[in-house]
């Protein structure tokens, strides 16, 4: 009896001690392979159209390397919740995948301090380097390592609705600046009584690019913030006279970019939109109405500018240095974003213009009519990328480590200021410039 | 062994044993963690001792004490809903007013809500505070003459719409505790008060609320803490932590903006620290003051 209830509170012990030390899995250090010689990488994104695009990849690569065949699991989490899992994982180190999608403004969370948690890639880039874009390289990079492999080039881009133009007699090839586009945003407003142009609250993609175009930045060289520099109130200002003049309005949930907007645009309830190029996939999967109205143009420029336009948005795809089976996912993963083929995918799955810029200009892809994306627009993407090549800006604000923050402060106060409470501009930025000093300890 | 295992003075503190392991390992570790943490600036695989730099960036920050605000301002507000409009309930449950059958049924759906999750709670209000004119809200607000309302871009319509969750959650809860200690009145008190020609409402008044005091008081701090420790209602409605000019952010949400969306945890770390002691001074002050901590006089 006695030896029986000593060995039952033994066992109580063992089980309570067993329970608190069970917590403590962590990853496996060496490479594991499955019983078919396989490699299992788990992957998060947070874009279902990735998933699409990284699975085909998968199988490319499986073809082409029959003796280092990967098992490709991805995982779509919602936007904030992939990024805020992923933060969680690599500060305690465990519970990480083998392969990660971070979006641009997220990235520099990643990298930050002398010891980031991601892997170097710049070896397994080697091989398929000199053809890339090599701002977008740089955005993913912190002195001198590559950390992220880029996605697109996302060059900024008009999407104009013709057949909505045409009723009000506006011919989109006719703009080229600023001052067009708000001339012909009035003319339009005035004559159907419907927006024309977009001012979102609830991104910033329009102020970076025509930031840029001035030829200022939101951080200075030194990584101080300077949001309420000349140029920044300058941009803002050009905006918000374009909405008072009623040739941008804001939109059902904040930007073009969300489900509620897609409803409105196919409606054809706003007939400009200003967006990286990347946004022929939304038009593509979620507007089928417009298929055949919607004709692509660069996006206007302030005359004379040097900056035509930049990169917005994107996808620093990276691996967790503690990944037991980093050195085969970095190999995979420079196949899968910046060879040839890779590339080739970007468009036809994806239709996002490519960082491989000598694919611009290959016609048997960009030309192909059975292309869904050719077929859906009038005018075909890379005709008007080959238009703004040269002027491709690289913004340095992007890639700086305190970007999140500006970002994130721009969408939930700044934008909301003055486009929904008509704050004035100049005032809305100092208080935003005193804000981020504080809150980045500048 | 035996000994040590039978041992009268040691057996209390075995018994204990496992509430105070969890305590420690679930509280104390991470609470002195959060300290040490508040001091530091913590990067990945660095910690470095910055004083207290943390705290007075906090200080200087406008947004932590619009969040402050909207934290204190939502509590205070709960507490002004969610105390007087359950014990109403209570009470008209507690009186024979009524058929019995009737009233398990209400108690029932007034608690339903506790058991749903907030996630989808939250998604299902941002629906109905939508900004279209065909969401629920607004269909109400047409049928009483006033136009389609953006409910989550105001301030106001907004804080609406999050104790509009808050009321529909917690009324069932708060009415169980109030109506669980009415039934501990003995009925004796009644009846002699029926007899001195005491109206109903002098009863409510003079015996129930001064016999229901220990339960006024629990539900009184759990809801002062559960108000400033507010953050999923806020996340759900206004589908994620950003809204407009951070009209929905509360102490918690800047934590978790701080800590886990930008990744600055020994800032974060301070904000924990500060919600704390601001949780426990309201809370302490408010529960000396209801005489909870003097021992029952003999």
């Amino acid at each position: 009896m006695t030896r029986l209830r000593t060995t039952v509170s033994m066992l109580a012990a063992a089980l309570a001690v067993g329970a608190l030390t069970a917590c403590g899995g962590g990853q496996p250090s060496a490479p594991v392979k499955n019983a078919d010689g396989s490699t299992t990488l788990n992957m998060w994104t947070f874009a279902d159209v990735h998933a699409a695009y990284y699975e085909e990849m998968a199988e490319q690569w499986n073809e082409a390397n029959p003796d280092k065949e990967i098992q490709l699991e991805v995982t779509v989490y919602p936007y904030e919740d992939m990024h805020n899992k992923l933060q969680l994982a690599v500060n305690s180190g465990e519970g990480l995948p083998d392969v990660v999608d971070i979006e641009v403004n997220k990235f520099a969370n990643f990298v930050k301090g002398d010891n980031p948690p991601l892997l170097d890639l710049t070896e397994a880039a080697a091989p398929y380097k000199d053809d890339i874009v090599q701002a977008q390289l740089d955005l993913y990079s912190r002195d001198g390592k590559m950390y992220g492999y880029p996605t697109h080039v996302g060059a900024f881009t008009t999407f104009y609705n013709t057949e909505a133009l045409e009723g009000a007699g506006i011919d989109y090839t006719t703009i080229k600046t600023w001052d067009d586009f708000q001339e012909a945003g009035v003319k339009y407003h005035e004559e159907t009584g419907k927006a024309f142009g977009v001012a979102s609250t609830g991104v910033m993609f329009l102020e970076p690019l025509i930031t840029a175009q001035l030829g200022g930045q939101y951080i200075d060289a030194e990584g101080n913030v300077q949001v309420n520099s000349p140029e920044v109130v300058e941009t803002l200002s050009m905006i918000k006279d374009m909405q008072d003049a009623g040739a941008v309005s804001t939109i059902p949930g904040g930007s073009p970019d969300s489900e509620e907007a897609y409803g409105a645009i196919n409606n054809g309830d706003f007939a400009a939109i200003v967006y990286p190029a990347w946004y022929t996939s939304r038009f593509v999967d979620y507007m089928p109405d417009l298929a055949g109205k919607v004709a692509i143009a660069p996006a206007p420029a302030p005359e004379g500018a040097e900056v035509q336009t930049i990169g917005g948005g994107g996808t620093g795809t990276a691996i967790p240095v503690v990944s037991p089976n980093k050195d085969l996912a970095a190999e995979w993963l420079a196949f899968a974003k910046l060879s040839p083929e890779a590339n080739v995918a970007v468009w036809e799955v994806l239709g996002f213009d490519p960082v491989n810029m000598a694919m611009w200009e290959d016609e048997a892809v960009t030309k192909n009519p059975e292309n869904k994306f050719n077929k859906y627009f009038q005018t075909n993407l890379f005709d008007v990328l080959g238009e703004v090549k040269d002027g491709i800006g690289n913004f340095e604000s992007f890639a700086d480590p305190n970007w999140p923050t500006v970002d994130d402060t721009f969408r939930t106060v700044t934008l909301n200021e003055i486009y929904e409470n008509d704050v004035p501009v100049q005032e809305a930025l100092d208080q935003t410039q005193a804000d981020l000093q504080n809150q980045l300890g500048q | 062994m035996k000994q040590l295992l039978y041992s009268k003075r040691l057996a209390p503190y075995l018994f204990i044993l496992p509430f105070l392991v969890t305590l420690a390992v679930f509280w104390v570790v991470p609470l002195g963690r959060s300290f040490v943490m508040s001091t530091q600036e913590v990067l990945y695989g660095q910690a470095t001792f910055i004083g207290l730099d943390n705290y007075t960036r906090l200080w200087q920050d406008r947004i932590f004490w619009q969040a402050l605000f909207n934290s204190l301002r939502y509590m205070v507000l709960t507490l002004v809903l969610l105390i007087p409009i359950p014990l109403a309930l209570a009470a008209l449950i507690n009186s024979g007013i009524g058929s019995a059958r009737i009233k398990a049924f209400f108690k029932a759906s007034m608690f339903v809500p506790a058991l749903t999750s907030v996630v989808v709670a939250g998604i299902v209000f941002r629906l109905i505070f939508a900004e279209s004119d065909t969401a629920i809200m607004n269909q109400v607000a047409e049928f009483f003459g006033f136009g389609p309302v953006r409910w989550l871009r105001g301030d106001v319509t907004g804080l609406v719409a999050l104790l509009a969750i808050a009321l529909w959650r917690w009324t069932g809860v708060n009415m169980m505790y109030f109506l669980a200690g009415m039934q501990a009145i003995p009925t004796e008190y009644y009846e002699a008060a029926s007899i001195d020609g005491a109206s109903r409402f002098r009863q409510f008044v003079h015996i129930t609320v001064p016999n229901l005091r220990p339960t006024i008081v629990y539900v009184v701090t759990i809801s002062v803490y559960g108000g400033l420790a507010m953050f999923l209602e806020s996340f759900m409605l206004y589908a994620g932590n950003n809204s407009p000019n951070n009209q929905g952010l509360t102490v918690v949400g800047y934590l978790y903006r701080k800590g886990i969306e930008e990744n600055d945890l020994g800032f974060a770390s301070a904000v924990g620290v500060v919600l704390l002691v601001i949780v426990m001074t309201i809370n302490i002050s408010y529960l000396v003051a209801s005489g909870t901590f003097k021992k029952e006089a003999a």
